[in-house]
């Protein structure tokens, strides 16, 4: 039986998208922790371009880009499908998938600001959040998926669950849910499946390591 | 039912001119609509209300917008004819795979190129070399980085062939010099008539880019 290998770190959001589609479609795998400030010898062998995790390796082939990654799952292990069927469905869930994948940045971007690059900061996260109330979650839907997660839920999962780490660390409150109904109810579903509520990195953990490395790039930016 | 399909286009756009061959390449026949971009139709404003952006695909009044899911969608509704992405998985995510590399690094790169002088540009000149000698090491000796035909990659990387021209005279250099097996690939795919058919003239986007470049006050 082919081997499956996962290359990741204990916090990345990337990570845990793969993570989850595994799980999900019940396929067992080796999971190996990365130290990104000392990368393995095997990770760079196999994303010499990236450097990156989240790297799935299965039968010794490795796929890098986490949506690429989640596309190549679906594909060999159809049970529990995480794309429509149907060709346009598809299409739309996958506008929202590149959407979702377009903004991820706006964490590092956060993180990073101090003063007016932080109000800007702040700024177009209030605006990819209402894109997501006014456009995407409309229809009543309990997810992106319908009744059930798909690869659009997957994919925004970085507002249900890093955005709150984020907020803790820089001490804002972005995330207002009574501004963002839609969004609001649709992290409180998301967060309450046992697959996803059973994975997901410790907010506490993953504030202290953050606050810290924050503390110490603010201080040499100002050098 | 009569197929309709539409496409939202600005023509020296390189996610435009996906879309083109895509549709080329299957034989789709289509209404090509032209947009002024600084003056957006109501039309593009209500197919592509989040990002306003071209190209749009309208297929029986339904908009797919982003060209490479726009090719992708192509290929998988008219799929008895030219198939663009492989149909073996891992070879389908390799492609997909090259196909996000093109996309996070090309547009923004050459951008660069154009957009800025001194060291600057001198800068985005090693990136965009090293960047192609990259595609070029994976393009290999074959003769299509889909194999035998055009496929997915091909589609998504050689519309920035047309802005080469445009990019060399800006940063003054040549890429041929540097990436001759990769401009061998780009006169290939130019043999091909989806292809000769959907990509501007050099010249015409040169001087599209010096418009551009005064308009920005870009000297």
């Amino acid at each position: 039986m082919a081997v499956v290998e996962l290359f990741g770190t204990w916090f990345s959001p990337y990570a845990y998208r793969v993570i989850w589609a595994l799980k999900l479609k019940g396929i067992s795998y080796e999971y190996i922790e990365e130290d990104i400030r000392n990368k393995s010898p095997l990770l760079l062998q196999y994303n010499p371009i990236h450097k990156k995790v989240p790297v799935l390796v299965h039968d010794g082939k490795p796929i890098c880009e986490s949506t690429v990654i989640l596309q190549y799952i679906d594909e060999i292990w159809p049970q529990n499908p995480l794309l429509p069927a149907d060709p346009y469905d598809r299409a739309v869930a996958l506008f929202w998938i590149k959407f979702a994948d377009d903004k991820v940045y706006l964490m590092s971007k956060l993180y990073q600001a101090d003063g007016e690059e932080q109000r800007a900061a702040v700024k177009e996260w209030l605006e990819m959040l209402e894109v997501m109330e006014e456009h995407a979650l409309i229809g009543g839907k309990k997810f992106f998926g319908g009744d059930e997660i798909n690869m659009v839920d997957i994919a925004f999962s970085f507002v249900a669950h890093w955005l709150g780490v984020l907020e803790d660390v820089v001490g804002l409150e972005i995330f207002e849910p009574h501004k963002f109904p839609r969004v609001s109810s649709w992290i409180q579903n998301f967060k309450s499946i046992p697959l996803i509520k059973e994975n997901l990195p410790d907010a506490d953990k993953m504030s202290a390591f953050s606050k810290h490395g924050r503390e110490m790039m603010l201080a040499s930016k100002s050098n | 039912m009569a197929e309709e399909v539409v496409l939202l286009d600005f023509w020296p756009s390189p996610f435009g001119m996906r879309s083109r061959i895509a549709l080329a390449e299957k034989g789709i026949k289509y209404e090509h609509k032209e947009e002024d971009l600084r003056n957006k139709s109501a039309l593009l404003l209500q197919m592509n209300p989040v990002h306003k952006k071209i190209p749009v695909l309208i297929h029986n009044g339904k908009p797919v917008c982003e060209s490479l899911i726009q090719v992708q969608y192509i290929d998988e509704v008219w799929h008895d004819k030219a198939p663009l992405l492989p149909s073996d998985p891992y070879q389908k995510a390799t492609a997909r795979f090259w196909a996000d590399y093109v996309d996070k690094k090309i547009y923004e790169v050459g951008g660069r190129v154009w957009k800025t002088k001194g060291e600057k540009q001198a800068t985005a000149k090693k990136e965009l070399i090293e960047t192609l000698k990259l595609l070029e090491k994976e393009l290999g000796d074959k003769p299509y980085f889909g194999g035998e035909s055009l496929g997915y990659v091909d589609v998504a990387f050689i519309p920035f062939y047309s802005w080469f021209y445009a990019l060399e005279k800006c940063g003054n250099f040549s890429i041929e010099a540097e990436c001759p097996k990769l401009i061998a690939w780009a006169k290939r795919c130019m043999q091909k008539e989806s292809v000769a058919k959907s990509l501007p003239d050099q010249q015409k986007v040169y001087d599209f880019i010096l418009e551009m470049k005064k308009h920005f006050g870009i000297e």
